[in-house]
């Protein structure tokens, strides 16, 4: 989708959401699925959309842990470090990742490939230890797996 | 009737209306419960959790936030409470940049005090301390981030009372830092440098650019003729820099004051004022006359202009042309008063003494030139007193030197909101009437309602005027113009709330005095009486201000007028 | 304008056409399409399934929630007359096989049942012994009734208990059946939930109804499986709370991390406004309200309900201070009623089936059942729902089946990063609000991680506080820095740099931060680490005085060794280990490079004589 189309896209929403009360978050959330993540143009588009200053925007987006200031992967690693699977040596399987794509938790590899991010408790703790990839679930995951499941990219 | 509700705070019975929180109530007995984060009318947040008291709950309550309710149990200064209080303190200055000797707010900080008063003799848990840069992009002020204690105060002053909001909270957690969007610098946001969040600021986060140090050297600089001019509101609060009670007013000994620090020349702003008055008076009666754009809205707040020109450029063909008070007398300083006396221009530095931080940036802006070379605020003017070892309290008063140093009442009322209006109605009234004006006070615009408005009837019309401070109600006040709700003629707009005497540069006032006393409103009170204690009242009956007319200027509104007493705007972006 | 006559019609036809009831004409074949389920593969089971029976009349297929056993996924059930078949493991060839078999050619495959498995003498899940012993009154639809299916839920009696509300009860009587019930909070506190609603109904002119979907707990899944297998309870609950304290708009706050759940939440709306089960003028009644569903965007604060109210109003998750509660001033500042999704699954069934029925199971101060999420070192993981009172023994021996792999149990933990730890000591302490406060944890929001010898506490009490500082929203000083404190003072005794009075140093900042935090999250922070001060000194000291961690957890605590004597020098080791730490020729035993070593037990799992362990 071209710049301009996305922007009308998260315009239209604005225009929806203007006159309910508490648009800001729906507001972002919608604007992120649609950029993918939330630089400065996109904050200060919805700050002038919703009349409100830049700074709360950008103060929620800094607050929650699921808007992102930067351009991600073209996948999403998650391993989730909830309890079930930290019990389960969770740790041991990022460590490991961090050594294998050479990036820290956060961080996104150097040709773009994956976005490494330790995530909160995914609900599959059964499976435990749990890794996503994109919406690909790996459950049981082995730390000698790793480079098998990373090649499948 | 509000309803009443009863409580007792340490054994003490007390009555107050329904709502009103724990801490209020405490002060109405005598106890004092130490705060840091709160701040009276500006912040009442419950992040330091140092008002903390027992409220018979299962964990202690910030007092701050607490509404009293019936029959209340409150102890506020149980073992439990002071050793909770203590380890909060601790914990804050263990995440603090502790070089207290050699920061601005060194004798004169909230966070030293409460450590003090708290007795804290050693701090437990030392851990990691987050670094921060410096943000020195603003020429009014100095970001200083190690030193914040994230009280939100200036978070509440710039948004909530102003605003405005180009700070805030960033980040999450131990993270969290105040500061614009995007780690931006203070200079390259919408700030307007009105100050009021280093005026809410208990340490040395926010303090004022500090340029004293290029007026001393002036002053030591045999080849330079340094001449000096003081705002009407610093006269009503620098008196608070010696310990003189708030409120007093100190005209006499602030010339003396200056004059012993070395300056060659000390005028006032307040002649200047009633040149304003002439030069804008005049406008305004040509606006109404000629079908000129009306409302018109006065000037000389700079951090007003600034507003307007990022927020309400819709509004620039209103702006009188007036420069302000400040850059008129800097105009006629290098430009008549220089080769009046025949000192070349580059020989004379300009210095004026402001209530206001944003007049820092009013200085610079291009269009004014060299006309006022550095402008020092009344916080630095007590540093420079005190430096000097000038035992202020005892000083003789004295006059301001001649030719520019007199003013009528009429320009003293400048520093508070609804003066600018004031002055310019008794000048206005009876240039248009050719009556003399009997009732000379104006009520209506006077007092600290955010949105004063009034209709004064001139000949036959009935001139509708509105005075609005604080830019929150500046906002209001010119959407209800932009959606046709509201038309008016003639508009005062000043950015801090009460007006000049509420300004970035004023002397800092602690929080526990804030919750005492209201300080606007005993520094509005010194310049109405100094008012009243004048013998002219009317800007156009100052003959030093004719004088200058005739000997340099002609008429106002005239062709020299425009050259050196007048300005124009630009439109700025918000982001 | 739907009335109880439509529903009792719905019902009828439903529970006779999708094969519902015992009495049924038809097979009826379930496949748990849960998060875990679809995880494990479900998907592509579901079709091949739909496919294969297109063509066969009197078969329904059918997608469930969670059936009720995670590790077993995926799983399905095939229904036919009074019999009911689990089959666990599913693969398509499997499914296959089970399709050709049993739902054509009328044969359980014995040896893909969960009887198979678990080895017992069972066909169903509801015959194990791990399940029968359970009472689900809040899954008691999961994993039975297609979540995207309204009618099913009425066939279940749905919507059923807000008739009765709307026509039969003033919303003084339903506070007072929920006062009696001795309903509480299943967020964690345990406050009674019809004095919240009591609390709620002065006059306003706006007030809302919200259901705190944030599930941050990490381990705890329980709201997860209710949305995602039966909706409609909440959305029922909901509605009967609008009515009780006249407010016309509810909110849903449900975390991101749950797109499934947001997905079946949606659809469930929408039924139910198409029925008119929601929205204007609800079954004729006059009462309106509407359901709108706001999602979360990664932060654990807001699961505090002051919190999850600014982050509906668009603002940074920062709590604010109480009094003034919700009850007065909540959303908006309005009235507003905000509870647990498990408090408000109780509640329809409460209304129909009466307060003495509820107050049947648990015990006196805690009625009812509480779900719980089983994890961590423990056979069967997963979701159990019991009776208040049961004790911790019999969830993990009987519901659990024990500790795996032949480990000793250690400790278990309840209220996740809010709770504390329960030893061996206290194995037999009754699961209910009040006697978990006493022995130093809480009941929480249900996660329950078990940990068995191998697991550090210590480290586990720096995991929680890492959690905890991560997710500190920032706003008051005692949980913005102090956690932190604790936070480093945990790190420095779990990588070898404990000092002497660090113990006495996390007591008394553990208590300050209880004593003066702002919010919930902050006064209960230092739970986890005060707890296992409390039950495993013991083990703090050795780490601070011995520098050694006694479980063989703390990894700059432990190295890796090989035994010389047992090492038969194959290289296996050397080979997997991805630092190439390890060095040896063929057929002698080999040593680690201590310098190298990164710790992570690859040559230990890789070893096939035992040879690797760490100390």
């Amino acid at each position: 989708m071209s710049d301009k189309a996305k922007y009308d896209e998260l315009q239209s929403f604005i225009d929806e959401m203007k006159n309910e009360k508490g648009p800001l978050m729906p507001v972002m959330q919608k604007a992120q699925d649609i950029f993918g993540y939330l630089p400065f143009d996109v904050q200060k588009f919805i700050a002038l959309g919703l009349d409100v200053p830049l700074t709360e925007v950008y103060g929620v987006a800094t607050f929650y842990s699921q808007f992102n200031l930067e351009k991600q992967g073209e996948h999403s690693l998650s391993l989730c470090l909830g309890t079930a699977c930290y019990v389960k040596g969770a740790q041991t399987l990022l460590d490991r990742l961090e050594q294998e794509l050479k990036v820290k938790t956060g961080d996104t590899t150097k040709d773009g490939k994956f976005t490494l991010i330790g995530t909160r408790c995914l609900g599959c703790c059964g499976l435990a230890p749990v890794m996503m990839i994109d919406d690909d679930v790996y459950g049981q995951v082995k730390a000698d797996e790793i480079p098998e499941i990373l090649k499948k990219y | 009737m509000a309803k009443m509700v009863s409580l007792t705070i340490d054994g003490i019975n007390v009555e107050v209306e329904e709502g009103t929180s724990v801490l209020k109530a405490a002060k109405d007995i005598g106890i004092m419960i130490p705060t840091l984060c709160y701040l009276n009318g500006v912040n009442s947040f419950g992040g330091c959790r140092i008002c903390v008291v027992d409220a018979g709950a299962k964990s202690l309550l910030a007092s701050c936030t607490l509404p009293a309710a019936e029959g209340m149990v409150i102890k506020t200064n149980t073992k439990e409470v002071q050793e909770a209080r203590r380890m909060n303190m601790e914990l804050i200055l263990s995440n603090h940049d502790r070089s207290c000797l050699t920061c601005d707010r060194n004798g004169k900080c909230e966070l030293q005090d409460t450590a003090f008063q708290m007795n804290v003799d050693e701090i437990r848990f030392d851990g990691k301390d987050t670094k921060h840069k410096l943000d020195l992009s603003s020429p009014a002020m100095v970001r200083d981030p190690n030193k914040c204690i994230l009280c939100r105060r200036c978070v509440a002053a710039c948004g909530r009372v102003q605003d405005i909001g180009v700070i805030g909270p960033t980040e999450r957690g131990f993270r969290t830092i105040v500061e614009p969007a995007f780690k931006m610098s203070l200079g390259d946001v919408a700030c307007i440098n009105c100050g009021q969040c280093l005026q809410a600021c208990p340490t040395g986060a926010i303090t004022i650019v500090d340029d004293t140090k290029k007026v001393w050297d002036a002053i030591a600089d045999p080849n330079k003729h340094v001449v000096v001019q003081t705002a009407p509101a610093v006269r009503a609060a620098l008196g608070e820099e010696f310990g003189l009670p708030i409120g007093t007013c100190v005209t006499g000994k602030m010339a003396t004051a200056l004059k012993r620090l070395g300056f060659d020349r000390v005028f006032d702003t307040d002649f200047a004022a009633d040149l304003t008055i002439m030069e804008e008076g005049t406008e305004f009666i040509g606006r109404l006359q000629n079908n000129g754009v009306l409302p018109m809205i006065t000037s000389c707040s700079p951090g007003w202009i600034k507003f307007m020109e990022h927020n309400y450029h819709d509004f620039l063909p209103n702006m009188s042309s007036c420069k302000s008070p400040q850059q008129m007398m800097g105009s006629v300083i290098k430009n008549y008063y220089a080769p009046k006396m025949n000192i070349p221009r580059e020989n004379i530095v300009s210095v004026s003494v402001m209530p206001c931080s944003a007049k820092k940036f009013e200085a610079g802006r291009p269009e004014f030139g060299d006309d006022v070379d550095v402008v020092i605020t009344t916080q630095e003017l007590g540093r420079m007193i005190r430096m000097a070892g000038i035992d202020f309290e005892r000083l003789p008063d004295s006059d301001f030197d001649p030719l520019l140093g007199d003013s009528t009442g009429a320009a003293v009322i400048f520093g508070v909101t609804g003066g600018v209006m004031e002055a310019a109605l008794r000048t206005v009234y009876e240039v248009l009437t050719k009556e003399t004006l009997e009732q000379i006070e104006f009520e209506s615009i006077r007092g600290m309602e955010g949105l004063k408005e009034a209709t004064v009837k001139i000949n036959d019309l009935d001139v509708k005027i509105a005075v609005a401070h604080g830019t929150a109600n500046a906002r209001k006040l010119l959407d209800s113009i932009r959606s046709g709700e509201k038309e008016y003629h003639f508009i005062e707009i000043m950015a801090c709330p009460g007006g000049c005497i509420n300004g970035g540069g004023q002397p800092l006032v602690d929080s526990e005095i804030k919750l005492k006393t209201n300080v606007v409103k005993q520094r509005a009170k010194a310049l109405y009486s100094e008012d009243r204690g004048k013998a002219l009242r009317k800007s156009h009956e100052n003959p030093s201000v004719q004088q200058v007319y005739k000997d340099w200027l002609g008429e106002p509104g005239g062709h020299k007028s425009h050259e050196f007493l007048h300005t124009k705007y630009v439109e700025r972006d918000l982001y | 304008m739907i009335t109880k006559k439509d529903l009792d019609k719905i019902k009828a036809a439903t529970l006779t056409e999708n094969y519902l009831d015992d009495s049924r004409e038809g097979i009826r074949v379930t496949v748990g399409m849960a998060t875990c389920g679809i995880a494990a593969g479900a998907k592509p089971l579901f079709r091949l399934l739909k496919e294969g029976t297109a063509d066969l009349e009197k078969v329904e297929v059918k997608m469930v929630g969670c059936i009720g056993s995670c590790r077993l996924e995926p799983m399905i059930e095939v229904y036919e007359g009074s019999k009911r078949t689990t089959y666990v493991f599913m693969t398509p060839e499997k499914c296959q096989k089970v399709l050709d078999e049993h739902i054509k050619g009328g044969k359980v495959v014995t040896e893909y049942t969960i009887g198979a498995a678990d080895k017992e003498n069972a066909s169903s899940i509801t015959e194990m012994s791990y399940f029968k012993s359970q009472k689900r009154i809040v899954l008691r639809n999961c994993g039975t009734i297609d979540p995207e299916n309204i009618d099913e839920y009425i066939a279940r009696g749905g919507y059923e208990a807000l008739d009765k509300v709307l026509t039969s009860m003033s919303k003084e009587d339903v506070v007072n059946t929920l006062l009696s019930s001795g309903l509480r909070g299943r967020g964690g506190a345990g406050f009674p939930t019809g004095l919240k609603w009591k609390f709620t109904m002065a006059e306003a002119d706006q007030k809302y109804v919200v259901c705190n979907a944030d599930e941050g707990d990490p381990g705890a899944f329980m709201n997860r499986s209710v949305l995602e297998g039966d909706p409609h309870a909440l959305l029922e609950a909901m509605a009967i709370a609008g009515y009780t304290i006249g407010a016309t708009i509810g909110y849903i706050y449900i975390r991101a991390e749950y797109p499934l759940a947001v997905e079946r939440l949606k659809i469930a709306i929408k039924q139910a406004e198409d029925k008119g089960l929601l929205g204007k003028n609800i079954m004729g009644s006059g009462v309106d309200f509407t359901i709108e569903l706001r999602l979360g965007a990664g932060a654990f604060v807001c699961g505090e309900e002051t919190a999850l109210i600014a982050s509906i109003e668009g603002e940074r998750g920062e709590p604010r201070p109480k009094p003034p509660f919700p009850s007065q001033s909540g959303v908006f500042g309005k009235p507003t009623v905000i509870n647990n999704v498990g408090t408000f699954a109780n509640i329809p069934q409460i209304i129909v089936k009466g307060v003495d029925w509820f107050k049947s199971t648990g015990t006196e101060k805690s009625s009812g059942t509480k779900v719980f999420a089983l994890g961590g070192k423990i056979s069967n993981p997963g979701l159990v729902e019991v009776p208040m009172g049961t004790t911790l023994r019999d969830i993990i021996y009987n519901m659990g089946g024990g500790i795996p792999n032949g480990k000793k149990f250690k400790a278990a933990q309840t209220g996740g990063p809010s709770g504390g730890c329960i030893p061996v000591d206290h194995i037999d302490t009754p699961i209910d609000y009040d006697s978990l406060a006493e022995i130093g944890t809480m009941m929480g929001s249900g996660g329950l991680i078990i940990m068995d010898e191998d697991n550090c506490m210590v480290d586990i009490a720096r995991y929680f506080l890492d959690f905890t500082v991560d997710e500190s929203c920032g706003k008051c000083v005692p949980c913005r820095i102090g956690t932190k404190r604790m936070l480093e003072i945990l790190e420095r005794i779990t990588t070898s740099k404990g000092k002497a009075d660090d113990i006495s140093k996390l007591k008394e900042l553990g208590k300050n931060i209880k004593l003066t935090a702002l919010c919930g999250l902050g006064q209960t922070a230092p739970n986890p680490v005060l707890s296992t001060i409390r039950y495993f000194e013991q083990e703090y000291e050795t780490h601070i005085k011995e520098h050694k961690c006694p479980a063989g957890s703390c990894q700059a605590m432990i190295a890796y060794f090989i035994e010389a004597e047992k090492c038969i020098g194959c290289g296996l080791c050397a080979r997997k280990c991805p630092v190439d730490a390890i060095s040896g020729e063929k057929k002698q035993p080999h040593k680690i490079d201590r310098s190298k070593c990164i710790k992570c037990g690859a040559c230990m799992e890789a070893c096939p004589v035992d040879a690797i362990y760490k100390r």
